[in-house]
C-alpha cells in the first residue's frame, strides 16, 4: 500500500512538472504573439499594402517590401523545391545503404543546421562580390540554399515511410525504377512532400541574415532582379532599430504580417497532412 | 522447432524426437489417425482408373534447378530443385523463415531490388535461364506476376491500378483499355463489386477486395506464371475462401506457385507441395502424397502440426 501511495505521488509530481514546463514554454509564445498583435494591429490598414516604405516623418506602407519578399521567396522556391526533391529522391530511392548516400545525408544534416548568416556570407562572396552589387537574385539564391536541406530531409523521410511492398508490387509488374518512383512512390508520399515544401517556405520567409548580405534593401519600388530589392525581414530590422516612431509602427505591422503568413503556411501544411491521413 | 531429443533411453521409441517436449505423448502410431485424416481428407482426390489415363501431367513450366540463395553471407536456401507444372498449383509450405517466400522472390528476381542478395543455380522458364545475367528483368516480370501477403493497391483509382500495368507494355486506346480493365476485374471476381466505382481510390476497398484487385492487376498484363506470397494470410475466412476459389479458376490458364502457412489451404488448393525446412527442400511430391503418405518423418510432423 505504501508502495502504491509513493507511486501515485511520483505520478502526480511528474505530471505537475510537465504541465509547468509546458506552460512556461507556451507563455513566451503567447507573449510574443500578444505583443505582436497589440503593437502591430495599429499598422495594419489599406495603406500598408498600397504604399511604399516612407522616409521618416511621412506616411507610407510596405508594398515594395511585401512584393520583394514574395518575389524572392517564389524564386527561391522554384530553385529549391526541384533540387531538394530530386536530392531527397536520390537518398531514399537510389542511395539506400550506400556510402555516397550516407555522405550526402550527413552533409545535408550539417547544412540543415548551418547558421543562416553563413549562407548569406557565402552568397555575398560567391555572387554579390563578383557581380559588383547587391541583387534580388543573390537574395533568392541564399534563400534557396537554406530551403534545399529542409526539402531534402522531408522528401527523404516521406519517401521512406512508403512501405517497400508497394515498390515491390510495382516492380513486380515489370515497371522500370523511375516509373515506380514517379507513378507510385511519389503519389503515396505526395501530401507529406508538399507539406515539407510548405514548411520550408515558412522557414525562409522570415530569414533576415542571408538577405542582409545579398538583396540588401531598397527604399523604392523595384522590379529589377539585378538590383537590390526591398524585403520584409530587412525592412523590419531597419525600421525597428530606427528612432522614428512611425517607422517602428511599420516594423510592427511587417512583423505581424510575416507571422500571419507563416501561420497560414503551417496551417495549410497541417490541413494537408491531416487530409492525407484521413484518406482510407 | 525441433528440440534435441530429451527422451530417456529407456523409452523404446528410436525415431521419435518429441518436438513438443511432452513426456507422456502417446506413441506415434496411435496419434497419427487422429491428426492426419482431417487434412488428408481435404486433398483433391486424383482421378483414378480410366479417368486418370486421360488426365496427363502438363509440362514443366518453370524448372528450379539447384538454386542457392544468400542474404549477404547468410546461406538462406540450399540446393533447391523443384519443377513447377503448367496449369497446376504448387504450394511451398514450411515454418516461418524456412525460405518459402525467398524461393518465390527468386522466380521474378524481385530480390534484386535490395543490395546484398544473390541467387545461384538455374531457373528455367520455357527453356531460358531467368537467373542469367543480362536478362531483361522487366520483361521477365511481365511474364511472371506476383501477389503479396499484404494487399498493395497503388494510391490511385481502381481503374488506374489495373491500367498501370497494361500501359507499361502497350499503348491501347481508351475504349480497349476499359475493356481490358473490366475483363481483368471479372476474372479476379471483383467486377460486380466495383463496377460502379472504378474512379474511387483502390485504397477505399476492403482487405479482401484489395487483394483481388492486386490479383486482377497481376493478370491484366497476361503473365504466364503467377506467384502468390501468402495471399490470404492477412484476410478473414470468407475473403480467404474467395481467393482460394479464384486460384482454382486461374490455374486453368496459369502456372501458379503459392506460399502458405496454412496447411489446410495447401491441401485444398494445390496439386503439388514442396516442404521446406531451414533453407532445404525436405520433400516435394503431389499434394495428395505429401498429405497422406509423406516419405520423410519431418514432413509428417509438420503437416500434422507437431512443430512449426
Amino acid at each position: 500500500m505504501q508502495l502504491y501511495e509513493r507511486r501515485r505521488l511520483t505520478n502526480w509530481l511528474v505530471i505537475g512538472l510537465s504541465m509547468v514546463a509546458t506552460a512556461f514554454g507556451l507563455l513566451w509564445l503567447a507573449l510574443v504573439l500578444g505583443t505582436l498583435l497589440i503593437d502591430g494591429i495599429g499598422a495594419v490598414g489599406p495603406t500598408l499594402f498600397t504604399q511604399m516604405t516612407p522616409p521618416p516623418g511621412s506616411t507610407g506602407g510596405l508594398l515594395n517590401a511585401i512584393a520583394g519578399s514574395l518575389a524572392m521567396t517564389v524564386i527561391a522556391t522554384l530553385i529549391g523545391t526541384p533540387t531538394g526533391i530530386l536530392a531527397g529522391t536520390f537518398l531514399a530511392e537510389y542511395a539506400r545503404g550506400s556510402r555516397i548516400g550516407e555522405a550526402v545525408r550527413f552533409v545535408n544534416d550539417i547544412l540543415l543546421s548551418a547558421p543562416s548568416i553563413i549562407v548569406g556570407l557565402f552568397v555575398y562572396e560567391a555572387m554579390v562580390i563578383r557581380m559588383g552589387h547587391f541583387s534580388a537574385w543573390a537574395g533568392a539564391v541564399a534563400l534557396a540554399i537554406i530551403m534545399v536541406p529542409v526539402v531534402v530531409r522531408t522528401t527523404e523521410d516521406m519517401l521512406r515511410l512508403v512501405p517497400s511492398p508497394l515498390r515491390e508490387a510495382a516492380a513486380a509488374l515489370g515497371a522500370p525504377k523511375w516509373k515506380v518512383v514517379v507513378m507510385v512512390t511519389y503519389r503515396a508520399a505526395m501530401q507529406g512532400m508538399v507539406t515539407g515544401v510548405l514548411l520550408a517556405i515558412a522557414r525562409i520567409s522570415g530569414e533576415t541574415a542571408p538577405l542582409l548580405f545579398t538583396a540588401l534593401n531598397n527604399q523604392f519600388w523595384s522590379s529589377d532582379l539585378n538590383a537590390p530589392m526591398a524585403n520584409l525581414p530587412v525592412v523590419i530590422f531597419q525600421f525597428a532599430m530606427s528612432p522614428y516612431a512611425d517607422w517602428q509602427v511599420l516594423a510592427w505591422g511587417g512583423a505581424l504580417l510575416i507571422t500571419a503568413a507563416i501561420l497560414l503556411l503551417n496551417i495549410t501544411a497541417r490541413v494537408l497532412a491531416a487530409w492525407s491521413s484521413f484518406k482510407p | 522447432m525441433i528440440s534435441p531429443t530429451a527422451r530417456p533411453i529407456a523409452a523404446e521409441e528410436p525415431d521419435s524426437a518429441d518436438p513438443t517436449g511432452v513426456d507422456e505423448a502417446p506413441p506415434r502410431q496411435q496419434r497419427r489417425p487422429l491428426a492426419a485424416p482431417p487434412i488428408a481428407a481435404l486433398v483433391q482426390r486424383k482421378p483414378e482408373g480410366a479417368e486418370a489415363a486421360r488426365v496427363e501431367t502438363p509440362a514443366v513450366k518453370v524448372d528450379i534447378r539447384h538454386v542457392n540463395f544468400f542474404y549477404g553471407k547468410f546461406h538462406a536456401l540450399r540446393d533447391i530443385s523443384i519443377p513447377l507444372h503448367d496449369r497446376r498449383v504448387t504450394a511451398f509450405i514450411g515454418p516461418s523463415r524456412c525460405g518459402k517466400s525467398t524461393l518465390l522472390r527468386i522466380l521474378n528476381r524481385i530480390y534484386e531490388l535490395y543490395p546484398g542478395q544473390a541467387a545461384t543455380g538455374e531457373v528455367i522458364l520455357d527453356g531460358d535461364n531467368i537467373l542469367a545475367p543480362g536478362l531483361d528483368v522487366n520483361r521477365l516480370r511481365g511474364k511472371i506476376g506476383m501477389v503479396f501477403q499484404k494487399p498493395t493497391p497503388f494510391p490511385m483509382s481502381i481503374h488506374d491500378n489495373i491500367a498501370f500495368g497494361i500501359r507499361l507494355y502497350e499503348r491501347v486506346p481508351k475504349s480497349e483499355l476499359d475493356d481490358r480493365v473490366e475483363s481483368a476485374l471479372r476474372r479476379a471476381a471483383l467486377w460486380d463489386e466495383v463496377k460502379n466505382k472504378l474512379r474511387d481510390s483502390g485504397l477505399s476497398l476492403s482487405g479482401g477486395q484489395q487483394q483481388r484487385l492486386c490479383i486482377a492487376r497481376a493478370i491484366a498484363i497476361e503473365p504466364e506464371v503467377l506467384l502468390l506470397d501468402e495471399p490470404a494470410s492477412a484476410l478473414d475466412p470468407i475473403s480467404t475462401q474467395r481467393i482460394e476459389e479464384l486460384v482454382a479458376e486461374l490455374k486453368t490458364d496459369y502456372c501458379i506457385a503459392i506460399v502458405t502457412h496454412n496447411m489446410q489451404q495447401a491441401a485444398r488448393s494445390s496439386d503439388y507441395t514442396a516442404f521446406l525446412y531451414l533453407g532445404e527442400l525436405v520433400e516435394f511430391d503431389e499434394t495428395e502424397t505429401i498429405f497422406t503418405h509423406p516419405r520423410v518423418r519431418r514432413t509428417e510432423d509438420y503437416i500434422t502440426g507437431r512443430f512449426g
